[in-house]
């Protein structure tokens, strides 16, 4: 029996960008390696649910590998807090099965839906970067397939763990992966909200107070302009013990029912989002919010995944697509940081829901992505006039400070600075040239960056 | 590969010493662009305009490339393709003819058709089966207001483009789901050497300003350009017009 294969065109999230690919859905080990030694000429690359922004998980005349079909839960070890399972598990199933036995993923991004393949591959971070580090840290090991068609088990602290956390697919098919978990004794959050009135305040609430959240973010409105340029709420707050809950939720503490709102519309008219429409929005979100609240409680989708609840939000930006554009700058680069949302701002990119964080320390994947320092994400409408060669100096502005953008949702990086906002490139380049010197692992990515 | 905005890193330019080719060039050379090839007639001109990319920075590479031999374009195009990846393809070549001389010399006037008709089919087909291979890039076609409804001052140049048009219309079609994406771009007139000492007709055009149409349908992954885009309206109006008074219009 041999994999579905069928050919279609690919984009990432993003919606920018398509290419051709076949997409072959191997459901076992045998289909994943008949399917990574037939993909032919141009290659292989792996791909989960679609949630990179740019071309990382599309290969232009090759083959993409849909990484769904291997989504079985192996093993959950319930005491000591751990699960193997196949890359193509989603969180989201993840935490249906998980919850109600007491444990959490360790990292999550803005979606549930995303594989566990894919976290490895992009080693995601979360809010609690600046506690807990980014995914690949919460993993034991993994299962690899590489391009000679060999299964190799591959364990914290080796190259090849290292390449593989934060290296978007390009050195083999992750098949399984062991993640350390999270015990939590209820499936709600206590959240303190809180409002800052311009950047430098925002700034000051994070430097003073940020470790004492588990969890941590901050939306930044970035079309305020003048005094209240880079105001922002923060929401922070961690897992809710048991006592926190009222009586009646305390019976079923850790049920897990996320809301789910109907789709975005497959159509939406062009100019939706303008500087005055999101600029309404963001006034409205910046309003809404309580000055000051503390141990809300809330649902877990509604504190990590907002947008989950509204299936291919992505449609909204139209036919042009966006773009995501997160860099992250050091600590001590505050003055870069201030500049680049000066320069956002007074561009005016109808930006809404652009996010605030602080990391914590640096993790071990050469290509991963967060470092100590400041992070912000935003997403901006790609036909926007003039963008390419905005966000070209903003690059210039994050490679200048020792900064660096997000490959899992990049889509438009120049290749020659890759290098300088990732020093382990090179290293990366050279493992790969040894592991699989024919290029059997390829992508839209790597082809465009040189990766 | 091409970026989020449509911007290649490659660009292969059929008709290489075109100076709205080259205009595009330029542009995209300014953004991501850092493999150009220039096919055309080896000549000096050609040289030199390749010569002026690299002085921007660009790795630039000349082919042999003749449009009236269709029959060598499979193994010349192919070579180029060979060597990787192709983001756009920009089909530029084309000649106008001097009409009240080809009238005349019907050989002259089959020169025009086969030139930016023939010549066009045969490289827009090889390119656009190589582009289909690699699973993504944009075929852009130089189309010509003169094809939207033939004149008589230019009748047989209006044809071959109408031709052109066509075709480069029809192979969106067949090629639209494959990943590549073609594009005709119709500019009315344009200031350059192949019109100089010509009567300039009102929204007459620079190739600066066609390069710029180009590089924003690549970003909208446009099917048709006009060039300025008034002329989308304008020429809507005169398809319409009867013929009767057409001919009689000062155009």
């Amino acid at each position: 029996m041999s994999a579905e294969t069928e050919t279609v065109s690919v984009t990432g999230w993003g919606r920018t960008a398509p290419s051709t690919a076949r997409l072959i859905r191997p459901r076992t080990y045998e289909e994943a390696v008949a399917a990574v030694r037939d993909c032919g000429v141009r290659g292989g690359i792996p791909r989960g649910l679609g949630r990179a922004y740019g071309d990382a998980a599309q290969n232009a005349g090759g083959a993409v590998f849909d990484m769904t079909g291997l989504d079985r839960i192996h093993a959950i070890d319930a005491d000591g807090g751990t699960v193997l399972c196949g890359a193509g598990v989603s969180l989201h199933s993840l935490m249906r099965v998980l919850l109600p036995l007491g444990w959490f993923v360790p990292v999550t991004p803005g979606t549930r839906y995303v594989t566990v393949g894919g976290a490895i591959g992009a080693d995601i971070h979360g809010k609690n970067h600046h506690v807990c580090g980014s995914f690949a840290r919460h993993v034991l090991s993994f299962e690899l397939l590489t391009a000679d068609g060999t299964i190799r088990t591959v364990a914290q602290d080796s190259p090849l763990f290292e390449a593989t956390a934060g290296g978007m697919g390009l050195t083999g098919m992750i098949l399984t992966a062991t993640v350390r978990l999270q015990p939590v004794e209820t499936s709600l959050m206590s959240v303190d909200t809180e409002r800052a009135a311009d950047l430098d305040d925002l700034m000051a609430r994070l430097t003073a107070t940020d470790h004492r959240y588990r969890y941590s973010v901050a939306w930044i409105d970035l079309l305020a302009r003048g005094a209240a340029t880079g105001r922002a709420v923060l929401t922070r707050g961690d897992h809710a013990p048991l006592d926190a809950l009222p009586a009646r939720t305390r019976r079923d503490p850790l049920a897990f029912r996320p809301s789910r709102l109907p789709s975005a519309p497959a159509a939406v008219p062009e100019g939706l989002l303008t500087r005055r429409t999101v600029g309404l929005f963001n006034e409205l979100w910046y309003r809404r919010a309580p000055r000051a609240r503390t141990g809300e409680l809330q649902r877990l989708s509604a504190f990590f995944h907002p947008l989950d609840g509204v299936p291919h939000w992505n449609r909204v930006y139209g036919r042009a697509g966006f773009v995501q554009y997160q860099f992250v700058v050091g600590h001590g680069q505050e003055d870069a940081l201030r500049r680049i949302v000066g320069r956002i701002s007074e561009r005016r990119c109808p930006s809404f829901l652009a996010v605030l964080k602080r990391f914590g320390a640096a993790d071990p994947g050469w290509l991963s992505f967060p470092r100590p320092g400041w992070t912000l994400a935003l997403d901006i409408p790609a036909g926007l006039p003039g963008l390419g060669a905005f966000l070209d100096e903003l690059d210039e502005e994050v490679a200048a400070a020792g900064g660096r953008v997000y490959l899992a949702k990049d889509s438009r990086l120049r290749p020659d600075l890759l290098t300088a906002m990732y020093p382990r490139a090179d290293d990366f380049r050279a493992l790969r040239a040894e592991l699989d010197p024919r290029g059997v692992f390829t992508s839209d990515l790597s082809r465009r960056l040189n990766l | 590969m091409k970026d989020a905005f449509g911007i290649p890193q490659s660009l292969l330019v059929l008709g290489g010493t075109s100076e709205i080719a080259l205009a595009t060039a330029r542009r995209l050379i300014a953004r991501r662009t850092r493999t150009v090839w220039l096919a055309g007639r080896p000549s000096a001109d050609l040289e030199s305009a390749a010569a002026e990319l690299r002085a921007l920075g660009a790795d630039v590479r000349t082919v042999a490339f003749d449009a009236l031999d269709p029959d060598s374009h499979e193994v010349v195009l192919g070579k180029v393709f060979a060597e990787g990846d192709v983001d756009v393809v920009l089909l530029a070549f084309g000649i106008l003819g001097d009409q009240a001389h080809d009238e005349r010399d019907p050989a002259a006037a089959v020169r025009v058709a086969r030139t930016n008709y023939t010549g066009a089919v045969s490289a827009g087909l090889v390119s656009a089966r190589a582009l289909q291979a690699q699973g993504h890039g944009s075929l852009v076609v130089l189309s010509s207001v003169a094809g939207e409804r033939a004149r008589r001052s230019n009748f047989i140049y209006g044809s071959s483009k109408a031709g052109l048009d066509a075709f480069a219309q029809g192979l969106g079609d067949a090629l639209h789901g494959t990943g590549v994406h073609v594009m005709v771009v119709r500019p009315g007139f344009v200031r350059t050497r192949m019109t100089a000492g010509l009567d300039e007709p009102p929204l007459a055009t620079t190739p600066e300003a066609v390069a710029t149409a180009v590089e924003l349908g690549l970003r909208r992954r446009s099917e048709t350009v006009w060039v300025p885009g008034l002329l989308r309206v304008v020429m809507s109006a005169l398809r319409h017009v009867p013929r009767g008074v057409f001919r009689r219009l000062p155009i």
